[in-house]
């Protein structure tokens, strides 16, 4: 499979990355370089075999329903939470007025 | 089968109903994190470094929500997957700090199941009906967005944000906005009775997102649209209805309804586009690195079996069966988790306090909770404390009635005044002459003299007017002032009038 | 003190431990000599921020804990160099991105908050390629990292490979005595190779990755970059441990790795993998191979074939699920809880997410994220996501197979020595093939090291791989270090900077 420009346009937009004319177009190459490359997994015969569904063959621990059980992990920080922002008011994070 | 059609200007439509919804986990902290759940605290107060999405941060899963969950699944007969795991939902948007929901989609946590609505002839529901589950799997809850506190911004709480949902996809088994509502009434009551979600749909632990198609009867599905997070059983009635609508008018213009995701607006009961999410459909899900595959073991899956209660079905068979209550009455009384609670504690109280079973004195538990007591507050207003009517004033009360100390207006009247002051039933019988007489002696005086003073009637009646035994039950108890106990009235009237 | 300084940051984490625990000189000396090393080297741009105040407070600790008396740490009075992935409390932590430039977290990773109970501190934050994507050190967005490495005859600044390439430079050229860094295609082992240092990527799952800035999470793996089998080993010992923050983390103890080490390897046998003999490596790499197989067997190693038939695809393989859990991962920096946020005038939400990337993400970056995106996207997901991790999962197997008749598998590091920086930069898959010795066991979760074998004819380092089983990083560390003193590998850079 390979890409055009109009495709390279409607990924950068789901991954919300802005890309004039001039950066799509000198993706459409890089990218299908890439993808002509990886696409050599299609000789692979995977008949039978699982995705591998973990590194380290285990399963998920579950952890306590205690509230703040470790100060990394809990709430109650709101100033640490919102320490980074680049537009904090009253208590919440601002953005763009979003009309749904 | 349902014959709900919508009649449009070139024939009938069928609607098509399939539920999603997202019913709140009960739990003390979220999903993946330690932060509280609790409603309605500060902005961002109940936020952790992982909920706002910080670089490193991981996630690690609440044990108490997955048991919840499965717990949920085996209330409706579902298929309870042991292996299981999480996958991101990818798509950008302020309440959605990571830029993903950890959800399920390929492996969720519960299989099909299923769960049944009752015939409600009042609801245009003809008969009793199965409605397939799809699936129910475990995510985090997003954040909030708040509009209207700033010209030009909208402002971000993420307290919600990571909270554990169940969403409940139902199959696309419904056929009406009856149906679509008693399945929604039905599936709060199973979360409120296994206690895995409050229920609380003002407070938004529960929303739907109603899919909705129409076809002509007997043709195959139409396209659909889901209108999103609809948060009563009333909007999700008129969304259905009006979305119904709307699409047979596209069609019958000629035009193809498109599958979008839209909003209801409650004001208006009308649905529209939703703009934000509109290249929103192509998520590219993927396992989640971050969690390996859920893998539950049969001691786990065993303490989820033993800890579910007495499920609403099997409530209301064991209330008709086994306590001989009439269907009417074992439905109201199984419907809410408050309502057969009550119930239970006071049939209980009230075969202890007359001494006799609990299927012997049911029917009239059954009664009086559903129409007696509640007659009684209504007419009370404000003037009845609720507080005040404790199970065991009311088995007093019932045992009272029982034995024949006091009738049944009696028994309303002690009620009442039990609602007003909290005085105790059988002090309240005492002094307020409350009691009807059970003296056999008073009884058999007055009805002595009554007989006395109509012999013509008792002629009458020895001849075969038997109509005439009302006019005398009248005279005995107009000269006990109708205090006496009608039974008793009856027997000796009987007995003497030969 | 100039002699002093000289001879203290030409130490290592074993010596400088151990001398300050005698008292030969103490925690502030060596925190003041590697600063003052440091502050000179900035030619190398191998840190992003320094943090002298951080090294001096954390040596007077030590030196205060030792005149009480107390027991010193593992890594007690070694100052090292972290890799600006690891989130560090009140320090900028940038992943050497603009996107988060200025960001300084409220927390700090598990692994660096060990490495300081521990008794290390820090000089500073090392640059690295932006979001570790890269293997040359050239997608920072605060400049590139120069080896202190040249060709000889030449004065060409040269890559000291990626994406840990400050980590690997510091140490190299003696401004930190260890550095973190991580690995998720070879991150830690290319750029140790390139350097003529160790380093060590332990099992998946030995090092927490709660605060480190995620790559692809499945691959991620933190470990030490040192200039010796032993540190390494010490240090992997302070940064390794279970952690109930990351539900990936391995519940095992972890080993005394330093204690254990053992170089005779009579009664082991080091797998040769047929397939690592690739087109288009180095002969002096091949040669140096040769001589591992020399080296272990005098160590007393049986030395045997093995076969990893996957290993053509894993570089591929890997350049899907990569990018397509880094697309993912990297959805979070979208200008609104931190880091940069670009708001041009009038733009909605949407525009602002599309804006604040285009400006904060690098282009290597921006090209990961666009092939996830592709690869994940509706219609493509099965034929490349899917098909990628059944391809790992063989090539996993491939692994399991090979350690039933062997117990380390021995590899070049890389098919070339380090190449002039800006000479690769045209060609993307050029760049990625740096990794393809290194990828296999990325993918596989296995432990592996790189120990530096000898020079090459233009005089720069050359390094050897050691895969392990999983869980068994003595193994791997035990054949690095049969290697290490066997290969006397004493050079250094010279200093130019
Ligand atoms: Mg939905
Ligand atoms: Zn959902």
């Amino acid at each position: 499979m390979s890409v055009d420009k109009a495709t390279v346009a409607k990924i950068a937009s789901l991954a919300r990355i802005r890309m004039d004319d001039a950066a799509l177009e000198r993706m459409v190459p890089e990218l299908n370089g890439i993808l002509r490359w990886v696409e050599q997994l299609g000789e692979v015969d995977v008949a039978g075999i699982a995705p591998m569904a973990a590194v380290i063959p285990g399963t998920l621990r579950l952890r306590e329903d205690v509230v703040d059980a470790d100060p990394l992990t809990g709430g109650g920080k709101q100033a640490d939470v919102l320490a980074n922002a680049p537009a904090a008011e009253h208590g919440f994070f601002g953005v763009p007025k979003v009309i749904e | 089968m349902s014959n709900y059609r919508i009649q449009g200007a070139t024939g009938e439509w069928e609607v098509v109903i399939g539920l999603e919804v997202h019913a709140q986990v009960t739990s003390n902290s979220k999903l993946f994190s330690g932060a509280a759940t609790a409603f309605g605290a500060e902005p961002n107060s109940q936020v952790s470094l992982i909920d706002a999405a910080m670089p490193g941060m991981l996630p690690v899963p609440n044990r108490e929500c997955i048991r919840q969950a499965v717990r949920t699944g085996m209330a409706i007969a579902a298929q309870i997957n042991t292996w299981s795991r999480f996958d991101r939902k990818n798509y950008f948007y302020a309440d959605l700090p990571q830029g993903y929901q950890i959800s399920q989609l390929y492996h969720p946590l519960v299989g099909e199941g299923s769960l049944l609505i009752e015939a409600d002839e009042k609801a245009g529901i003809a008969e009793d009906k199965i409605i397939g589950i799809e699936r129910i799997h475990v995510e985090q809850d997003a954040g909030k967005l708040m509009h209207d506190q700033h010209p030009t911004m909208s402002y971000v709480d993420l307290n919600r944000a990571g909270v554990a949902l169940m969403e409940i996809v139902s199959k696309p088994d419904m056929r009406s906005p009856a149906e679509a509502g008693a399945y929604l009434r039905k599936l709060r009551a199973i979360l409120r009775y296994v206690g895995s979600c409050d229920g609380n749909m003002e407070e938004g632990s529960m929303r739907a997102d109603v899919n909705v198609s129409v076809r002509r009867p007997d043709e195959p599905f139409g396209t659909r649209t889901e209108t999103k997070n609809v948060n009563s059983v009333r909007f999700v009635m008129q969304a259905i209805e009006h979305e119904a609508m709307r699409q047979v008018d596209v069609l019958e213009s000629g035009g193809t309804v498109e599958q979008e995701t839209r909003l209801f607006d409650p004001g208006t009961g009308t649905t529209r586009t939703m703009r934000s999410k509109e290249d929103a459909h192509d998520y590219r899900y993927f396992p989640d690195p971050d969690l390996l595959p859920l893998v539950l073991d049969e001691d786990f899956l065993a303490e989820c079996r033993a800890s579910l209660p007495e499920l609403p079905d099997a409530k209301r068979k064991r209330y008709i069966e086994v306590l001989g209550l009439s269907p009417y009455n074992a439905r109201e009384l199984t419907a809410e988790v408050e309502t057969f609670a009550r119930f239970e504690t006071l049939l209980a109280e009230t075969a202890k306090a007359i001494g006799k079973d609990e299927p012997a004195v049911a029917t009239q538990v059954a009664n009086w909770s559903l129409s007696v007591a509640p007659g009684v507050m209504k007419a009370l207003g404000d003037e009845g404390d609720p507080a005040n009517a404790t199970a065991a004033a009311q088995a007093a009360i019932l045992a009272m009635q029982d034995k024949g100390e006091i009738s049944g207006g009696q028994a309303k009247e002690i009620f009442e005044i039990v609602l007003k002051t909290g005085r105790d039933p059988a002090e309240i019988a005492e002094t307020e002459g409350l009691k009807q007489v059970s003296d056999t002696g008073a009884i058999e005086a007055a009805v002595d003299s009554v007989i006395a003073a109509n012999a013509d009637k008792v002629e009458q009646y020895r001849a075969g007017k038997e109509a005439l035994f009302g006019f005398f039950v009248g005279q005995v108890m107009k000269a006990m002032q109708g205090k006496a106990n009608p039974q008793l009235v009856n027997q000796l009237l009987k007995g003497k009038l030969g | 003190m100039t002699d002093l300084t000289a001879d203290l940051t030409s130490l290592g984490v074993k010596e400088i431990r151990d001398g300050v625990a005698r008292g030969d000189f103490t925690a502030r000396e060596v925190a003041e000599a590697f600063n003052a090393a440091v502050a000179e080297a900035a030619a190398l741009n191998a840190f992003i921020v320094t943090t002298p105040d951080h090294a001096l407070a954390a040596a007077d600790k030590v030196d205060a804990d030792r005149a009480a008396g107390k027991e010193l740490g593992s890594m007690a009075g070694v100052p090292i160099g972290m890799k600006d992935l690891f989130a560090t409390y009140g320090i900028q932590t940038t992943a050497a991105s603009h996107i988060l430039e200025g960001f300084l977290p409220r927390y700090e990773s598990t692994v660096s908050s060990k490495l300081w109970d521990a008794g290390a501190g820090m000089l500073g934050k090392l640059n690295l390629d932006q979001f570790a994507m890269g293997s040359s050190n050239e997608t920072s967005y605060f400049g590139n990292v120069t080896s202190p490495w040249r060709k000889a005859g030449s004065n060409a600044a040269m890559s000291p490979g990626g994406s840990s390439g400050g980590s690997s430079a510091a140490v190299a050229a003696r401004i930190a005595p260890a550095a973190t860094g991580t690995d998720t295609g070879g991150s830690i082992r290319q750029p140790a190779a390139f350097t003529g240092i160790c380093g060590i990527k332990p099992t998946y799952g030995r090092c927490s990755r709660w605060g480190i800035v995620a790559f692809a999470s499945s691959l991620d793996q933190a470990g030490p970059m040192a200039r010796s089998v032993e540190d390494c080993a010490i240090m992997l010992g302070a940064m390794a441990g279970f952690d109930p923050k990351d539900a990936t983390s391995l519940d095992m103890p972890v080993p005394d790795w330093e204690a254990a080490l053992n170089s005779d390897l009579r009664g082991k046998k080091v797998g040769i993998p047929r397939e690592y003999r690739m087109e288009g490596t180095d002969q002096a790499i091949l040669d140096s191979w040769e001589q591992g197989k020399a080296w272990l067997k005098d160590a007393g190693a049986e030395i045997v074939d093995v076969s990893l038939p996957h290993t053509k695809y894993a570089l591929p393989a890997y350049y899907i699920v990569a990018p397509a859990e880094a697309s993912s991962n990297l959805a979070r920096y979208d200008g609104v809880r931190y880091g940069l946020r670009e708001l041009p005038d009038g733009s909605g939400l949407q525009d602002m997410y599309a804006a604040t990337r285009a400006a904060g993400f690098g282009d290597e970056v921006k090209r990961r994220i666009l092939i996830g995106t592709y690869v994940l996207s509706a219609g493509f997901y099965d034929a490349y996501y899917t098909q990628a991790q059944k391809v790992r999962a063989l090539v996993a197997r491939d692994f399991e197979r090979a350690f039933a008749e062997c117990d380390v598998i021995l590899a070049p590091t890389t098919p070339t020595a380090s190449f002039p920086l800006g000479s690769m930069t045209d060609d993307p898959l050029t760049m990625y093939l740096n990794d393809v010795f290194a990828v296999p066991a990325s993918l596989a979760g296995l432990p592996a090291m790189s120990v530096p074998a000898t020079l090459n004819p233009d005089g720069l380092p050359l390094g050897l791989q050691i895969v392990g089983r999983p869980f068994d990083e003595q193994g791997v560390l035990n054949a690095g270090l049969a290697i290490e003193q066997r290969a006397g590998f004493t050079a250094r850079p010279e200093k130019w900077w």
